[in-house]
């Protein structure tokens, strides 16, 4: 630290008039003995002397004069001689005569006297130099002894000029001094004012101020645009010396953020030169603006602790800036910069401010320290959000009257019981499946009094056997158990409306064999079957004739798969024919009817296999401008195609809805998904804008995302209304790459959150003579040189703390063999124990 | 098994007296009939050969009191019936529910008579095929190119009748008892024969040859009637307790010790016996004495003229003269019946009850012969359960999975799971295994990484000696690492010195839990398998070499590891940093977040969310989540998120700017870092 003082003392030293630096010659040069006659006529105007009166012996004024000489030399560097006038004896002119005169001293610019000093105000140098630069630079440095004064002063700076406001507990003093030598330096840059009121700090400092030591605070007025606020204001936190007043000044008069083009490590700001740090905020082209705003922000809160940098790492092709936001480069010579990656302004804050945090983050990025269990105490903290939930939850006794607890002895009669079981089979030490419980509470709450089903739950921590049994290797697994046929694992969202509807679903066999035309119309109304008719699902129908035995097939495993989640029926009777018609197709053939039968499309069955058949009904039960929900998102999803997503803070309006909407089906082959988001149904898209903008755009909001390639993010502009023509030009101009993303979403892959107990090491650190390391040239020679002997070798493993309590405690096993009586006089030597 | 057949019918022809079976087990016993449970499931063709005519032979005569050591822990409060196999030392592993011991005896410390009725049962209700009154008196082997191991085994019973097969399963235990040879032995009685009736002790002074169960057996049974019991043997007592050995002095049987310590005259001395000898004086009364007295003596001048100890040392501790001198000094494996062909070497040092074998349980010298059971012990003597029921009948499985492999091509049993099931696999597995626990650092289970760690196969039980040599044993592939989960007893918590109950013995917190003391989980960390080398270079005192990681689940009082942050979060984490991923469970509604602003997803999304598994969770755990701050709720707070302003300088406006602007997330930098 002190080395790093030296420095800048050293180069700044030259831009001082200050004399501190200066080596003292002797005092007797500087000191000018002048008569009374030779001083008046040498007196040039526009210049400052200090001089007193003295006849040869006055032995009272002798402390005094010392002092007056000892503050010549720093006096002549701010143009000021001191000089000593020699009155003759007999001289009883003003000066001389006067018994009074002589006690004190008279500072001139040119013959004009300007003030005459008591000699106790002149009690040392620094009294000296403060009170005669005070009285010269009476313009420059305004005091004031009111609020008032203050406010008024800094009221008519704003907007020109900066103000330094100085409280110094008395004037005279070592502080008194480097405020005025400051002022006399920078007096026309800035406007001094200086009080010794302890009221004026009171009032202008919002915690207890300590009165009796001076304090400086830079007024930023010059910036100030609002006039009814006061000045920003950076105090100065070192003591009051000229070097940390100049010091404090310089740093006030440097750009608040420097932009930054070039290698960082190549970059030198008055920061650096002045032994503060450098703050880097990595910016790129399209977040330049908000970026610039966070490191003024940044830049607010550490001045005069640190200089911020604006770096673009767009036109500096390092590497390393990829993976970080934040570079501290600090003045020490030798130290690389540290690229880091922090959440918020306030870590940066921290991150300067708290020098044993940067510390720690320094070895936390290097990862070389000791883990310190202190350091790293967040990793006991629970930070799965599942987990945590359940945890919080377990005290709640849950509501599971109506599922049946099923046991190694009753599960197989259990199945045998009810046309359909559901079993689910958990852990009750596992948090998803204790979550998966909580939902099918409601959904037992759900189907309560519904014939034919039975809800069980199996417990794999009770009863591991039937969950090998049934091949259960995942918790939570649900499967629905029909008497007689092969159980069905349910596959969809762990959800109360999802799994309800899957396990009513599961009720009618899937396809559903339709015997005469009235029930297959009835089917198509959503009358029939009855089980269903008081839900609202999107209805299929396959018409079969009877020669399309094959199509029928792929079309009933099909319903196999799709078991649960769609409502099939099918129809191939011999009359199929009527029913054909009647939509206008040939079998085989597929109906749809879409929310409760209002109409009915129709498809020709060209595909053979299940699979494909599978394929093509997933897709067509997909919406063509469908609202994004938690809940469908994955369907969507697996289109792998780009999303055209309007956001809007409940549902979308008619104008929007309608231009969307011709939008998505103006092209039958998309290359997007256009959908919508309803913020007050999925809250959770507050989220999504959140990452994406700094602001939260204004809604509705209209965003181009692709999130399988690049995952680039664009805004369609708010000027434009939301209109099919204005969104397909837009789109025209993001394929051609004329619009700027918005933002790109993070390829970062998911590390763990937090390090693991290094258990390997602390075995190290407290064993160090444990073999465990093996270097390869050990590995090596090792087949020459057999291991020790394990038992030579086990009290290595003796932790400390066991060893020392073992030996005071003392070994009563060992006592007990000290004690016991020899069978044979000499002991054989050498030979191990054994048990015959 | 076509090759198995061509010479079967090869044999039936040329060698008429000649039986053939791929399998030849020898010994009925608890060992033998496990084997032969294993090969019957795998309908493998197999025999066993018993000497007597019903099995466990040994059990019909030991222990002679009758008092089994093992226990019968009958209740646990638990259900699970892996987990209670941990306390129930003496079934065998079946799939029939009633071969459970606690159906047959309802004493902690079971009576040996039901342990002979419990294996009769074992090996009719499960009909396995044991031939009986068929002493194996001679094996040899007969090479051949075309067997499996490159000879036959050829076995001679004592009607010398021959069999022949293809792998030998010695199953025989150690039943020839220990003898020393002393000058005066002649006057010692055996363990195997000495009276069980207290009654003929009554009122005499006794002296007992060695210090295992045995001999504390035999004294626990006469304490109350001698006029006092001295116990001799080379080494000092063991305590089971102190040793974790289940092998080593069990308290049930310790009453000597009370009676020793508590100055009832009764007590304990230490030599070796090889020194000793006895003199029988007229009256019949017997002297200890030492051989190096005898070689001074003139011992045809007459019993009296033979110095002893005590003409010299007064005080010679076993002065007095006994009544009676009990050998009990255990029994060591029956070498004679193997032809010098098969090397059949005893053990080294402590071992040497034992013939030599393998981590995998092959005989060292002889291809194809693999020793179960008691005779096994050399594995783990003195440390694991390898040496009784509640220990072999696991690694009797592990050579069956092994045997399969080898000779069957069917691969080491194992299921594979999506990486999400990392932490759940490894929580089940060391909370309800049995075969973990009776086998702590002897069997181990096995996690195989899959290629970019997104599934893992799980392999149960696998003999950590043989690590290795794992892709050829079980037929499963390494590729990416893998983790080793044992349990392991602290360090230097055991041993015979040890004081075991010392004042804060237990660790509570999980990051001093490398400290533990009691039996509990330790997960190894490779990223490649072991090499052979790596494996002999090992740590002293430890199953497997140095791991990349390691990570030890803190000791648990109840045996129960499966609290949410002692245990599972640690363990999570250790996994999360050995494969570099995020193993957190996130609710769907994250899952939705992450989809829409990251472009990769952590595994749980992925594995579930994405394939439409989400986990909705309900409101109350949602609203948790949002308490705990994990999950946030945007219908609530306002976007700008802003805090209470707080207690800043300055004035209030322009603190509230500030703050507008300082609590954005610099998350747009971070996302877009990568542009």
């Amino acid at each position: 630290m002190s080395a790093q003082k030296d420095r800048w003392v050293s180069s700044f030293s030259f831009l001082l008039f200050c004399a501190s630096a200066i080596p003292t010659h002797g005092s007797g040069r500087v000191l000018q003995e002048l008569s009374p006659q030779r001083y008046f006529s040498a007196l040039q105007a526009g210049r400052a002397s200090l001089a007193y009166f003295s006849h040869n012996v006055s032995p009272g004024a002798q402390p005094f004069l010392e002092q007056i000489e000892n503050s010549a030399e720093a006096l002549q560097d701010y143009g000021i001689s001191v000089v000593k006038v020699n009155c003759p004896k007999e001289d009883v002119s003003r000066y001389c005569g006067k018994e009074n005169a002589l006690r004190k001293a008279y500072l001139f610019r040119g013959n004009m006297l300007i003030r005459e000093f008591p000699t106790d105000a002149l009690f040392d140098v620094d009294s000296i130099v403060a009170n005669v630069l005070f009285a010269l630079l009476f313009n420059e440095v305004k005091y004031v002894e009111t609020l008032a004064d203050l406010q008024n002063i800094e009221n008519t700076l704003k907007g020109k000029l900066n103000m330094v406001f100085a409280y110094v507990p008395a004037t005279g003093t070592a502080e008194h001094r480097a405020v005025m030598e400051a002022a006399f330096v920078y007096g026309t840059v800035h406007q001094f004012v200086l009080t010794t009121e302890a009221m004026l700090l009171k009032e202008s400092s919002s915690d207890e101020p300590d009165v009796s030591s001076a304090w400086l605070v830079f007024c930023h007025c010059q910036r100030a645009t609002d006039l009814a606020q006061p000045c920003r204001r950076t105090a100065m936190e070192q003591a009051l010396t000229m070097l940390n007043i100049h010091r404090h000044l310089k740093l006030m008069g440097a750009p608040l953020v420097t932009e930054v083009v070039e290698d960082p490590e190549k970059v030198s700001t008055v920061h650096l030169q002045l032994g503060l740090p450098l703050v880097f905020i990595l910016s790129q082209k399209e977040t330049y603006e908000a970026d610039r705003r966070t490191a003024e922000f940044v830049a607010w809160q550490l001045l005069g602790k640190a200089g911020v940098a604006l770096l673009s790492r767009d036109l500096v092709g390092l590497n390393v800036l990829r993976r970080s936001n934040i570079a501290l480069k600090t003045p020490d010579e030798g130290v690389p910069i540290k690229y880091l990656l922090l959440e918020d302004t306030d870590e940066v804050i921290t991150l300067v401010e708290d020098k044993n945090k940067v510390k720690q983050i320094q070895e936390d990025e290097e990862e070389e320290d000791d883990e310190d269990e202190k350091e790293n105490n967040n990793q006991d903290i629970q930070d799965d959000e599942v987990v945590e939930a359940v945890s919080r939850d377990k005290k709640r006794e849950l509501p599971l009257e109506q599922i049946r607890v099923l046991t190694e002895e009753t599960f197989h009669s259990a199945l045998l019981e009810t046309a359909r079981t559901v079993v689910l089979f958990y852990a009750s030490w596992e948090a998803v499946s204790m979550a998966v419980l909580r939902t099918y509470t409601e959904v037992a709450d759900h189907l309560a009094g519904t014939q034919g089903i039975l809800l069980s739950r199996v417990n794999c921590w009770d009863w591991p056997g039937i969950c090998a049994e049934e091949n259960v290797t995942q918790f939570p697994t649900i499967r629905i158990y029909k008497k007689g046929e092969r159980s069905v694992t349910y596959d969809g969202m762990w959800g109360t409306k999802e799994l309800t509807s899957f396990i009513v679903l599961s009720r009618v066999s899937c396809p559903l064999k339709l015997a005469t035309i009235d029930e297959a119309e009835g089917y198509l109304r959503g009358e029939f079957p009855s089980e269903l008719s008081s839900y609202h699902y999107t209805l299929l129908l396959g018409v079969f004739s009877t020669a399309t035995s094959e199509a029928r097939e792929a079309f009933e495993e099909a319903g196999n798969i799709l078991s649960g989640h769609v409502t099939m029926g099918m129809y191939f009777e011999d009359d199929a024919l009527a029913l054909s018609r009647k939509y206008a197709v040939s079998p085989p053939a597929l109906l749809l009817a879409r929310g409760g039968g209002q109409s009915v499309e129709s498809i020709a069955l060209s595909k053979q296999s299940a699979q494909d058949m599978v394929q093509m009904i997933r897709y067509e039960l997909l919406d063509i401008f469908p609202e994004i929900t938690v809940q469908n998102l994955p369907h969507y999803l697996q289109l792998r195609k780009p999303f055209l997503i309007l956001f809007s803070d409940g549902d979308i309006g008619q104008m929007e809805s309608k231009e969307m909407l011709k939008l998505a089906k103006g092209r039958p082959q998309q290359a997007f998904v256009a959908c919508w988001l309803n913020l007050k149904k999925t809250p959770v898209g507050r989220g999504i804008l959140k990452a994406y903008f700094a602001t939260m755009p204004s809604l509705p909001v209209l965003i181009w995302v692709n999130l399988h390639a690049g995952g680039q993010v664009f805004k369609f502009p708010s000027e434009q209304s939301i209109a099919e023509m204005n969104i397909l030009s837009w789109l025209e101009k993001l394929k051609a790459g004329l619009e700027i993303p918005s933002s790109t979403l993070s390829e970062e892959d998911w590390k763990p959150p937090l390090p693991a107990y290094d258990f390997l090491q602390m075995m190290e650190t407290a064993m160090p003579e444990l073999p465990l390391h093996m270097s390869h040239h050990h590995r090596d020679t090792l087949e020459q040189h057999p291991p020790e002997s394990p038992e030579g070798d086990t009290a290595t493993w003796d932790k400390p703390s066991q060893e020392t309590k073992a030996e005071k405690m003392g070994s009563p096993g060992r006592d007990l063999r000290g004690t016991a009586p020899r069978l044979a006089a000499r002991e054989k030597q050498g030979k191990r124990h054994s048990e015959l | 098994l076509g090759l198995a057949l061509y010479t079967g019918s090869l044999c039936v022809l040329s060698c008429a007296a000649l039986v053939y079976h791929d399998y030849c087990i020898v010994g009925a016993g608890p060992s033998g009939l496990q084997a032969a449970y294993f090969l019957q499931r795998a309908n493998r063709d197999y025999v066993v050969f018993e000497r007597s005519h019903a099995p466990g032979s040994f059990f019909a005569l030991y222990p002679r009191h009758r008092k089994l050591i093992s226990i019968n822990k009958r209740y646990t409060g638990k259900s699970n019936s892996e987990f209670n196999l941990r306390h129930d030392w003496n079934s065998l592993l079946s799939h029939d529910r009633r071969l459970l011991f606690r159906h047959y005896s309802r004493d902690f410390y079971p009576n040996a008579d039901e342990m002979v009725r419990y294996l009769e049962d074992f090996a009719s209700l499960l009909k396995l095929r044991v031939q009986y009154n068929t002493a194996i008196i001679h094996v040899t082997l007969e090479r051949d190119e075309q067997a499996w191991n490159g000879h036959y085994f050829i076995l001679t019973d004592q009607d010398r009748q021959t069999y022949k097969c293809s792998c030998l399963l010695v199953a025989t235990g150690t039943w020839v008892p220990n003898v020393v040879n002393f000058p005066g032995s002649e006057y010692v009685e055996g363990y195997e024969t000495v009276s069980t009736n207290p009654e003929d002790f009554a009122g005499q002074t006794v002296l007992i040859l060695g210090r295992g169960n045995s001999a504390f057996e035999t004294a626990e049974n006469i304490l109350g009637v001698t006029n006092f019991i001295h116990m001799v043997s080379r080494s000092r007592v063991r305590l089971s307790w102190a040793t974790h050995y289940v092998g080593d002095l069990r308290a049930v049987n310790n009453g000597l010790l009370d009676t020793y310590q508590l100055k009832s005259l009764d007590g304990l001395l230490e030599g070796d016996l090889e020194d000793l000898a006895i003199i029988k004086d007229k009256k019949g009364k017997l002297h200890i004495t030492l051989q190096f007295y005898l070689e001074n003596s003139n011992i045809s001048a007459g019993v009296d003229a033979i110095t002893l100890p005590q003409d010299e040392l007064d005080n010679f501790a076993p002065r007095a003269p006994y009544d009676r001198v009990i050998r009990c000094l255990g029994w060591k494996f029956d070498f004679s019946i193997y032809n010098r062909s098969l090397k059949m070497m005893p053990g080294k040092g402590d071992k040497k009850k034992y013939p030599q074998i393998k981590p995998s349980y092959e005989s060292t010298n002889t291809q194809g012969l693999f020793v179960l059971g008691t005779a096994s012990h050399s594995i783990d003597f003195r440390k694991s359960a390898g040496g009784f029921i509640h220990g072999f009948r696991y690694t009797t499985r592990a050579v069956h999975r092994l045997l399969e492999k080898r000779h069957h091509g069917v691969p080491w049993p194992s299921t594979i799971y999506p990486v999400t099931q990392l932490t759940n696999s490894i929580i089940k597995r060391v909370n309800e295994a049995s075969g973990l626990y009776q086998m702590f650092s002897v069997l181990a289970d096995i996690i195989l990484l899959r290629e970019n760690a997104t599934a893992f196969e799980y392999l149960e039980e696998y003999p950590v000696g043989i690590l290795a040599e794992l892709e050829m044993q079980t037929g499963r592939k390494a590729p990416s690492g893998l983790f080793v989960i044992t349990m392991e007893y602290g360090k230097n918590f055991s041993g015979a010195d040890k004081d075991v109950f010392y004042y804060n013995r237990a660790v509570g917190e999980a990051q001093h839990a490398w400290q533990s003391n009691f039996l509990h989980p330790v997960i190894y960390f490779y990223k490649h398998l072991p090499t052979e080398n790596e494996m002999k270079l090992r740590p002293p005192d430890w199953p497997l070499p140095r791991p990349d990681a390691i990570h030890h689940i803190v000791e648990d009082f109840l045996t129960d590891w499966t609290a949410p942050n002692a245990h599972i979060l640690p363990l999570r984490r250790f996994l999360e940093n050995c494969l570099s991923t995020d193993l957190r469970n996130f609710f769907a509604e994250s899952c939705f977040l992450f989809a829409f602003t990251r472009q990769k997803l952590p595994p749980f999304c992925w594995q579930g969310y994405m394939r439409m598994q989400g986990l909705e969770g309900s409101e109350g755990l949602r609203r948790h989540a949002v308490e705990a701050g994990l999950l946030q709720d945007y219908s609530i707070t306002d976007f700008l998120g802003d805090r209470p302003p707080d207690s800043h300088k300055g004035s209030q406006d322009q603190l509230l700017r500030d703050h507008v602007i300082s609590v954005r997330p610099l998350q747009h930098l971070v996302n877009a870092k990568d542009e």
